[in-house]
C-alpha cells in the first residue's frame, strides 16, 4: 500500500480569499480525508461585546462579517428586541427585508465570482463583481455605507429611504437582473464549467442532514431548509420559497445561489412594491433581561445568536454560531475521495468565511 | 462558450469599468458616512460623545483646556456620536479621507 502524505493547503492559498488550513491527506492525487486548523484570525469578539453596552454592540457585531454585515446587526437586533418585548414598526420591517437582499445579492455574486476564479475563468470572474458593484452602489446610496450599513438599529432601523430613492433601487436591479441575463447562462450551461462543477464534491442528502449542513450547501443536496420562510422581519408578508437542487454537487450549490439571485430581485420588487409608510423605530427604556436564541437566514446559512442579559446595559454572554463554522464538518465529507485539483473548487463552492466563524 | 466570446467583443468596444483612482474620484453619494467632522463652536465638551462611541475613538477634556480629539484610525463611520450629541455640532462629511 502506497504511503500517505499530508500537504497543507492554506491559510495563504491562490482561492481561498480567508484564512484556514486544511491538511489534506492524500493518496496520490487523491484526497483520503482533511483535517481543518482554524484560529488564523481570531479576534475576540464576543469578549468584547460582553465589555461594550447593548447599543454600541450593534455596530461592533456588524463588525463580524465584512458580507453579511447587515445580517449580523439584524440577528442581534431581534434578539435584543424579542428580550424587551419590543416589535420593530411596518416599515423599518421591510427595509430590513430590502437590506438584508441587497446583502444576500452582493454575497452570492462575490461567491460565484470568487469561484469562476477557482476554476481559472477570471473573465467570468470580472462580470460578475461588475454586476456586484451596482448592488454595492444602491446601498451605499440608501445606506451611506457599501458594506458595514450601519443602519440597523434596536427597535427599528437608523435610516428611512425615501421613495426616489427607493425607486432608483429598482432601476438598479433593472439593470443588475440585465446583466444576470447575460452571465448566468455562461456560468450554468458553459462546457468547461460544467466539467469542473458537476459530479465534484457530492454531498448526499442524508450526509448532509447528519453533519449540519445549512444554507446554499444543505438546500442543495436537497434539504428544503430556509429561515426566511419562518417570516422573520417581514419576510411573513413575502412570497419566498427555499431554492431547493437534489444533486449536492458543485454545481447544485452554484445553481442554488444564482436562482436566490434572481429570488432576492422578486423579494426586493415585492418588498418595494408593498412597504408601508410610518415610523422607522420605536423608542425603548429596558435593558435586556433574560436569554434568547435569535436565528436568520444569511446568505451563507443560518445564523444563530444566543445573547444573555441580566436587566443591565452589558450583555452577561454573547455566543454566535455563524453558518461556515456549519458548513465546515459537510465540506470535510465532501473532500473525502476528491481529487487534489478540485480541493480549491470544492471548498469555494460552500462560500466560506472564516473571519465570521472565528469572531 | 459562444456567449461568453461576444461578452468579450463588448468589453473591448465599451467604457471602462472602473476609475483611474485617485487621479479620477467618483462623487460621493448624498449622505454617505465619509469622514467625522466637528463644529467647535457649538460643542459643549460634555464628553457625551465620547462615552457613547464604540469605538473610543473620541477623547474629550474639559481640564486644564477644553479639547475635543478624534482618533481617525479607530473611528468605524458608525456615526453614532452624530446622533447621541444633545448640540448636534457633529455631523458627517460624505467625502471619505483620503491621504493629503
Ligand atoms: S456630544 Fe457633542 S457637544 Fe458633547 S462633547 Fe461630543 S461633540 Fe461636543
Ligand atoms: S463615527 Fe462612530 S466610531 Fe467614529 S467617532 Fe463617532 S461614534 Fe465613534
Amino acid at each position: 500500500m502506497a504511503k500517505n502524505t499530508i500537504i497543507p493547503f492554506g491559510p495563504q492559498h491562490p482561492v481561498l480569499p480567508e484564512p484556514i488550513q486544511l491538511r489534506l491527506v492524500l493518496d496520490e492525487e487523491r484526497v483520503v480525508s482533511a483535517i481543518p486548523v482554524v484560529g488564523y484570525v481570531h479576534r475576540g469578539l464576543e469578549k468584547l461585546a460582553e465589555q461594550k453596552d447593548f447599543l454600541q454592540d450593534t455596530y461592533l457585531i456588524e463588525r463580524i462579517c465584512g458580507i453579511c454585515s447587515f445580517i449580523h446587526s439584524l440577528t442581534y437586533s431581534m434578539g435584543i428586541e424579542s428580550m424587551m418585548g419590543l416589535t420593530p414598526p411596518p416599515r423599518a420591517q421591510y427595509l430590513r427585508v430590502i437590506w438584508s437582499e441587497l446583502h444576500r445579492m452582493h454575497s452570492h455574486l462575490l461567491a460565484t465570482g470568487l469561484l469562476a476564479d477557482s476554476f481559472g475563468f477570471e473573465n467570468l470572474f470580472m462580470q460578475l463583481w461588475r454586476t456586484r458593484e451596482h448592488i454595492m452602489d444602491a446601498m451605499e446610496a440608501t445606506t451611506g455605507a457599501r458594506v458595514l450599513l450601519g443602519t440597523c438599529c434596536i427597535g427599528g432601523v437608523r435610516k428611512d429611504v425615501s421613495e426616489e430613492l427607493l425607486k432608483s433601487v429598482l432601476q438598479t436591479l433593472v439593470t443588475v437582473e440585465k446583466e444576470l441575463d447575460e452571465h448566468m447562462p455562461v456560468l450554468l450551461n458553459d462546457y468547461s464549467v460544467k466539467q469542473r462543477l458537476c459530479g465534484v464534491g457530492i454531498l448526499d442528502k442524508q450526509v448532509a442532514y447528519e453533519r449540519g449542513a445549512v444554507g446554499p450547501t444543505a438546500r442543495a443536496s436537497g434539504i428544503a431548509m430556509d429561515l426566511r420562510t419562518q417570516g422573520y422581519a417581514a419576510y411573513g408578508e413575502l412570497d419566498v420559497e427555499p431554492m431547493v437542487e437534489t444533486d449536492g454537487d458543485c454545481y447544485a450549490r452554484t445553481k442554488v445561489r444564482v436562482r436566490e439571485l434572481y429570488q432576492s430581485l422578486n423579494i426586493i420588487r415585492q418588498a418595494i412594491g408593498k412597504i408601508p409608510s410610518g415610523s422607522i423605530n420605536v423608542p425603548f427604556k429596558t435593558k435586556p433581561d433574560g436569554e434568547v436564541i435569535s436565528r436568520a437566514e444569511q446568505p451563507r446559512g443560518e445564523v444563530l445568536y444566543y445573547l444573555k442579559g441580566n436587566g443591565t446595559d452589558m450583555l452577561e454572554r454573547l455566543r454566535v454560531r455563524t453558518p461556515t463554522f456549519a458548513n465546515i464538518p459537510p465540506v470535510l465529507a465532501m473532500l473525502a475521495g476528491c481529487e487534489l485539483a478540485d480541493v480549491g473548487v470544492i471548498v469555494i463552492s460552500i462560500d466560506p468565511c472564516i473571519s465570521c466563524t472565528e469572531r | 462558450m459562444f456567449t461568453i466570446i461576444g461578452n468579450v467583443f463588448k468589453n473591448l468596444r465599451s467604457k471602462y469599468a472602473t476609475r483611474l483612482y485617485p487621479y479620477e474620484v467618483r462623487t460621493p453619494f448624498a449622505g454617505a458616512r465619509g469622514k467625522l467632522e466637528i463644529d467647535p463652536d457649538i460643542c459643549i465638551y460634555c464628553g457625551i460623545c465620547a462615552k457613547r462611541c464604540p469605538a473610543n475613538a473620541i477623547a474629550v477634556t474639559r481640564k486644564p483646556d477644553k479639547t475635543w480629539t478624534l482618533d481617525p484610525y479607530r473611528c468605524i463611520v458608525c456615526s453614532y456620536c452624530v446622533e447621541v450629541c444633545p448640540k448636534k455640532c457633529l455631523h458627517m462629511n460624505p467625502k471619505h479621507r483620503s491621504q493629503e
